[in-house]
């Protein structure tokens, strides 16, 4: 700030300090008459109301005068005096930076010794684990869930199904730097009950119930429309994050003929955000060899680690 | 003869039952948004009913139409008879009570319906925020006028303190809600980034300070020595601790912005103003306890006197725990968690409200020209079951709040959090399901108190008209 507000904020301090140091000791001097105790100042209102005029008590004196000289103490010591930095050349900012550094260096040598190890590697190091599973719990618990098994519209991590494939690598991709999954609208590629006839095609395709009529007549609009991105078999694309339809695992309403209608009538889109700037890829590959070591179908993995922010 | 001069108690009367009523609406509403933090179901999934909405909706009820109504009902009542003087202007005090109900009104009808301008205790839109500066305007009229015509050369140090939080919310209202607007709800403020937060805090502490503060010592200084009938205990050590209260409060909305983008100068002399503040607070409950002397025996007799001195022990204990919050070690740990939360309401339900209750209950029957109020056992209820509900508030809140702080600045060896946020909420749980319990035995209190007022009230047909007596020294 410019000199002349640093010497104004200087200046109203000072004067309300000095001021209020001089209304307390000017009121707390004794006068004659002093412990008497019984004698108001003799003014009288509404009939009955008066004041004595007693003495300050001590003790409250000196605490008044015990704070005044903390913040002399402090306002020396400490940035508040306009552009004086204060004695310490103390600074929130400084402070921050300091314990940032100081604790980056520790962790600096905790994480070195996870570098270089592949996911599968470090999915059964009971050390890498813990630590992916706590990286976890505070990133990515909020939408996929403490136990990572999701909920609607945020993918189950530990199941069988992967959006994008299931090994460590593309999993780390995901968290690195984001996905976005679209699927388009297509009611107005479907007219004359035609979402309708795909849904229950889509429903038969996992086995779930459905109008079988309905269904036939949605095999050869499925197969022209929705094939593109789902397959002519309907298993999926993992290259573009399009689910497999015949497992009978739902991202979006649990398998219900109606979600899948509103899905082909109105699309869907899912963000996953890219999260590089704000784990690091140290911090980032241990929640996916969390995530590795939680599914039981991955051979060798240890299949007791603890689910995330289970205390 | 001429026409003997009379007090205007009809506006005093007016915001009195007004007082209650608001007080149970605020309180009411502050209950349902306690329980949807414990049961989140309670919002029935209904726009105007959601805990974002209502919340401010429960501030500015309790804050501006219960805390609001209480003040200009004693401020009236206070000037009026420590001036020996009726109160300037019958129609600007009338206009101050329509003009207030309106704006209660139209708050409760916009909060609801989303309008605001987003700043804490500040949310009201545009339209009603010049509405507010009008009425107030006109309340100083009343109130400094009656000052001017008073027959009493002293003026009494309730007055002092009724006066200063007259200017200092005026000043603080204007300055904070400045906007330009573009539509009949929208606004922008003209202030932007820290200094808006900056200029936010300065006058949402200051709200503290002068609304829920100054205002409400000026109801201490007159009703306690009044209901004990024993004079103040040191005219001098008032006047020491009006001019360090009310110069010292304006430094510490500061400490609202700790360890945030506002300038360490700024933060470090909203913490060492905010220290100094803890005397000049001690020298009113000092002033007002003391004034007991002598008199304690009534504490046993008078549920009224109870209210009065309960509300002092914890004015003293909030304005301890208000200091020691913004020194800011304390104040990293406790920000952000709910022991502000139970900091306010120390404030708010233990000093605000039980001296405006006292102080109701003191002057209702003689509005009404009743001998005293219908029941003094409902009265000794009313104490009781909230200063249950108050206790079991505070204590919840601090309790949660602790807890909270500690969870949440807890870290692993490798750097991450130890627990993540659902684990501090569902720790809370039980503090949330207390705290809805305590604020729902404080509203039950009022409940108790408006049977007792109705009681008290609806058997008077001819209202007392009271005449302004001669002065002592003419």
């Amino acid at each position: 700030m410019s000199a002349f507000w640093s010497w104004f904020i200087i200046l109203l301090v000072v004067v309300n300090i000095v001021g209020l140091v001089a209304l307390l000791f000017a009121t707390a001097r004794r006068r004659g008459g002093d412990g008497a105790g019984s004698a108001t100042t003799g003014h009288v209102w509404d009939g009955d109301l008066e004041e004595l005029n007693n003495p300050l008590p001590r003790w409250w004196f000196g605490l008044f005068v015990l704070t005044v000289v903390f913040a002399i103490g402090y306002l020396v010591l400490y940035p508040g005096m306009g552009n004086f930095a204060g004695r310490l050349g103390w600074t929130s900012g400084a402070a921050a930076a300091d314990e940032l550094r100081e604790a980056n260096a520790k962790l600096e040598t905790l994480y070195a010794g996870f570098r270089g190890r592949s996911l599968d590697a470090l999915a059964q190091d009971p050390k890498a684990v813990k630590i992916g599973r706590n990286v976890f719990a505070n990133t990515c618990a909020a939408c996929h869930g403490s136990d990572a098994r999701g909920a609607v519209g945020y993918p189950n991590l530990v199941d069988d199904d992967a959006l994008y494939g299931s090994d460590g690598e593309t999993m780390l991709a995901s968290v690195m730097r984001g996905r976005h999954g679209v699927m388009p609208p297509l009611a107005a590629t479907l007219p004359d009950g035609g979402v309708d006839e795909v849904a229950h095609y889509v429903m038969s395709l996992s086995g779930r119930p459905h109008d079988a009529r309905l269904a036939a007549l949605g095999q050869p609009r499925f197969e022209t429309i929705c094939a593109a991105c789902h397959g002519k078999d309907g298993k999926g694309n993992h290259a573009l994050g399009a689910p497999n339809l015949t497992d009978d695992i739902w991202l979006h309403g649990g398998g219900d003929v109606a979600a899948v209608r509103a899905a082909i009538t109105d699309g869907r889109s899912g963000t996953m955000p890219a999260w590089a700037s704000v784990l690091g890829e140290d911090r980032a590959r241990l929640a996916v060899a969390w995530l590795l070591s939680q599914n039981p179908q991955r051979a060798g993995a240890p299949s007791a680690a603890p689910a995330a922010g289970a205390q | 003869m001429q026409n003997v001069e009379t007090y205007n108690d009809r506006v005093v009367r007016q915001f009195t039952i007004a007082t209650i009523v608001w007080g149970i609406v605020g309180m009411a509403v502050g209950v349902l948004i306690a329980a949807q933090l414990a049961w989140p179901a309670l919002n029935f999934d209904i726009p105007w009913l959601t805990y974002s909405r209502l919340r401010p909706l429960h501030t500015n009820a309790v804050i501006f139409a219960f805390g609001g109504c209480g003040l200009f009902a004693t401020s009236y009542y206070v000037v009026q008879r420590t001036c020996q003087a009726r109160l300037f202007g019958d129609r600007l005090a009338a206009f101050t009570f329509w003009g207030w109900q309106a704006v209660i009104v139209l708050a409760a009808i916009t909060l609801p319906l989303g309008y605001t301008q987003s700043k804490e205790y500040a949310e009201l839109i545009w339209p009603i925020d010049v509405l507010i500066a009008a009425v107030w305007v006109v309340y100083a009229i009343v109130f400094f006028g009656t000052i001017v015509k008073r027959r009493v050369k002293h003026i009494y140090v309730a007055n002092w303190f009724f006066g200063a939080f007259i200017l200092a919310v005026a000043v603080l209202h204007i300055v904070n809600s400045l906007a330009i607007p573009v539509t009949l709800t929208d606004s922008y403020p003209i202030y932007s980034g820290a200094v808006d937060a900056m200029v936010q805090w300065w006058y949402g502490h200051n709200a503290v300070g002068f609304f829920l503060t100054a205002g409400f010592l000026g109801i201490m200084y007159y009703y306690i020595p009044k209901q004990a009938q024993r004079p103040i205990y040191s005219y001098r050590l008032s006047v020491v601790h009006f001019w360090a209260l009310i110069a010292v409060y304006m430094w510490a909305g500061p400490h609202h912005l700790h360890y945030t983008a506002l300038p360490d100068w700024a933060q470090s002399l909203g913490m060492v103003f905010s220290l100094i503040l803890l005397a000049p607070s001690w020298g009113g409950m000092i002033n007002g306890i003391m004034t007991l002397s002598g008199a304690w025996h009534k504490l046993r007799t008078d549920p009224i006197l109870k209210f009065l001195i309960v509300s002092l022990s914890f004015y003293g204990m909030s304005t301890f725990e208000g200091p020691m919050m913004s020194i800011k070690t304390v104040n990293s740990l406790s920000h952000y968690t709910d022991w502000t939360i139970g900091h306010v309401h120390a404030g708010a339900l233990g000093w605000v409200a039980f001296i405006t209750i006292g102080a109701v209950y003191s002057m209702l029957p003689k509005l009404f020209g009743a001998e005293r109020m219908h029941s003094t056992r409902a009265i000794d209820l009313h104490f009781w079951i909230a200063t249950i509900g108050v206790v079991l508030y505070i204590a919840a809140m601090w309790i949660a709040g602790v807890m909270q702080g500690l969870m949440w600045r807890a870290t692993n060896p490798d750097g991450t959090l130890t627990y993540t946020f659902i684990e501090s909420l569902r720790q809370t749980y039980p503090y949330y399901v207390t705290r809805a319990l305590g604020g729902l035995l404080f509203l039950a209190g009022m409940l108790v108190m408006a049977w007792n007022a109705w009681k008290t009230c609806l058997p008077r047909r001819t209202l007392p008209v009271v005449a302004v007596p001669l002065p002592v020294h003419a």
